[in-house]
């Protein structure tokens, strides 16, 4: 069985280690921006302003803004449908986030995706998957493509624990390993696949790591609430990658603290186990983080007031903004820009 | 002009695709080093190299989301589907995938890509290695959909599939890889979206693909012989984008129309068609449209069970006769 690596770095007198002061203050905005937006589509959901469904990730923050920090420009992402913190991460404004949520016509795709499927190829965002797993290859042949072109970006494929059970993840592992392709696989193990525990479905402990050695991987588990261990981790990873070492595997645990969607008030939760998460919740143990490393508090409430500016702003916008124009409709289905199957 | 059969104009015509553009590749189960299982891309490994002609594991998910990622980032692959039965364990990425992430984004994401693969009956497999499956692939909006009947067409449409910015699924008959036919020297490039009539003909239009092209070919030439039927053969080869316009022309000049499918009969290619002309030209007939299927069945192993599902030369004369007497 894996072992969870501790791999924070105990409290340093100076900010300016390997992380450094920059990053840090980035992916601590990164968290605290992920966490308002996703609490505002949230509350705009219960104000029937959201429509359809929508997947979000309060409580998985470090994930997203520990492996956004460590990317380089050109760096591909692969969502899931709970995909709105890693498109933020990237650099996508709330804006067009919250317009496509919204379905407006500022919305990342103009309303035609929705939440499930948000895409940003200017940010490097590839898309966001909604058939479990499928995404998985998908990384593998963007990241072949690099390997092919002698490229040096990585191809980073971001998915929950619930995917380790489908035939697609397995063949994507074997493939990547097999091709020695960079590709960085990051499961998200928020303890649940939809509304069951993941320990009840799978066969080992660690549903990502456990089975990292059937592909010849190192298998790591890390503490996925932990921005600075995510970064390390990943910054690792990609730089193995991108030396041609091959693909990794990278299981962080972490915790959701919505349902799996809008529609799941999460009522199969053990009693305090909530409760016990959010004594360990990411934005908390960041802003300590930052305390340690002598940033004055005023630095600190600087962000997160500027952030909740900046998502007020964004939702006033997305509010004015009109629905999507009729006339788009049918655009795109071909390359011509049409949908015409026939002469 | 030479003389080739289908399976080397397979290769012929990958080949004339990956030496104008260094952006093909192209990967697979055992179609590099083994050439593949139908011999039909032999000499590309050793051409091209293993960097552009890759083997793959029996991933059937890995080869098209591979093939996926690498045409939105800017290649041009060209992934083998052994069979397209085998359509079945990877159609996420035929049904929701490549076809769909180009409206879903907006326009941001492209997947010029082929997916090629051994489609049809004849060859004695049973029904999990026999089917035409070109029906699940044309009721999926994004995709294109082509299926040669002949190895200059295999050529030629294999260059317009791969130079096409969309994703083509391109249908290799199995029975008709070892025919042959004349095939010009030096670069062919056909055009999607585009029947051929391949024998002109007054009295009735027999709309054909793959290997019911031959067979309706010679059915119009017994139907002319035995009987005085003058029929009018087309190869729809492309069913996405379908040439409506050769279709409803031909029906306008015959005023009868026939299909012949190898699909099994429910939701085949030919009742779409049978329904445009419904549609668009009802009182240019002079007779109800038939269909010439093979019936809704899974097909049987034995040669002479086969042989009597899907549809013959004979049957295809019986019924046209048939239909034009009545």
């Amino acid at each position: 069985m894996a072992k969870v690596e501790d791999r924070a770095l105990a409290p340093a007198a100076s900010l300016n280690d390997d992380i450094g002061e920059e990053t840090r203050l980035r992916m601590y905005r990164l968290q605290v921006e992920i966490r308002e937006a996703e609490q505002r589509a949230f509350d705009l959901f219960l104000q029937n302003l959201v429509k359809g469904t929508s997947h979000l990730s309060l409580g998985q923050e470090a994930v997203a803004a520990g492996c956004a920090a460590a990317m380089k420009p050109g760096d591909l992402s692969f969502c899931t449908y709970r995909g709105h913190a890693h498109t933020l991460a990237r650099g996508v404004p709330i804006e067009k986030v919250l317009g496509e949520l919204m379905q407006r016509d500022n919305g990342l795709m103009r309303g035609k995706g929705g939440s499930m499927h948000l895409t940003s190829t200017d940010h490097g965002v590839m898309g966001s998957y909604a058939i479990i797993g499928a995404h998985l290859p998908i990384a593998c042949g963007a990241a072949w493509r690099a390997q092919y072109k002698g490229a040096k970006d990585v191809s980073v494929c971001f998915f929950g624990d619930g995917t380790t059970n489908i035939g697609a993840f397995h063949e994507a592992l074997n493939f990547a390993a097999v091709w020695k392709l960079p590709v960085i696989f990051v499961c998200e193990n928020n303890l649940y696949m939809e509304y069951t525990p993941i320990g009840d479905v799978t066969a080992v402990a660690h549903p990502a790591a456990d089975r990292a050695a059937s592909y010849g991987l190192p298998s790591i588990v890390i503490d996925g609430n932990d921005a600075d261990v995510v970064y390390r981790t990943a910054r690792d990873a990609y730089e193995k990658a991108r030396a041609g070492g091959g693909p990794s595997l990278i299981e962080c645990m972490t915790y959701r603290y919505s349902g799996h969607s809008r529609a799941d008030p999460a009522k199969y939760r053990p009693e305090g186990e909530l409760e016990k998460w959010k004594e360990r919740d990411p934005i908390k143990i960041y802003r300590e983080r930052l305390r340690q490393f002598g940033i004055k508090d005023d630095i600190i409430v600087g962000i997160e007031t500027e952030v909740k500016r900046q998502v007020d702003d964004a939702t006033e916008k997305c509010k004015a903004a009109p629905p999507p124009a009729l006339d788009i409709l049918t655009t795109d289905v071909y390359a011509d820009g049409g949908f015409a199957w026939r002469n | 002009m030479a003389e080739l059969t289908y399976r080397d104009a397979v290769a012929r015509g990958i080949a004339q695709e990956m030496a104008r553009d260094p952006d093909v590749v192209f990967l697979g189960e055992d179609i590099g080093k083994a050439g593949g299982v139908f011999k039909a891309t032999v000499g590309l490994y050793e051409q091209f190299g293993p960097l552009r002609v890759r083997d793959t594991p029996i991933s059937e998910q890995a080869i098209l989301g591979a093939a996926m990622g690498a045409a939105m980032t800017g290649l041009k692959p060209i992934a083998e589907i052994m069979f397209s039965d085998f359509f079945a364990v990877c159609f996420d990425y035929i049904a929701n995938e490549f076809s769909k992430s180009r409206y879903m984004s907006n326009g941001q994401v492209k997947c010029p890509l082929v997916v090629r693969t051994g489609n049809g009956g004849g060859a004695r497999f049973g029904a999990q290695h026999s089917q035409s499956v070109e029906n699940w692939c044309m009721m999926i909006p994004g995709l294109k959909v082509v299926a040669p009947s002949s190895p200059r067409d295999v050529i030629g449409l294999m260059a317009a599939a791969v130079r096409d910015p969309d994703p083509v699924i391109f249908l290799e008959h199995k029975s008709l890889y070892p025919t042959k036919g004349e095939v010009p020297d030096g670069e062919i490039v056909d055009k999607l979206g585009t029947a051929s009539i391949m024998r002109p003909g007054r009295d009735a239009t027999i709309i054909a693909l793959a290997m019911m092209v031959p067979r309706a070919l010679a059915a119009a030439d017994k139907l002319k012989a035995e009987h005085g039927i003058d029929c009018e053969v087309i190869d729809v080869r492309s069913l996405v984008p379908l040439d409506t316009r050769t279709i409803l022309g031909s029906v306008a000049r015959t005023h009868r129309l026939f299909t012949v499918e190898e699909n099994p009969r429910l939701c085949g290619w030919g009742a779409e068609i049978v329904s445009i002309v419904a549609d668009e030209a009802f009182y240019d007939l002079d007779g109800p449209p038939v269909r010439i299927t093979t019936p809704h069945m899974p097909l049987p192993a034995a040669d002479i069970l086969e042989d009597l599902a899907l549809p013959s030369t004979d049957r295809i004369v019986d019924r046209v006769k048939r239909a034009m007497e009545s």
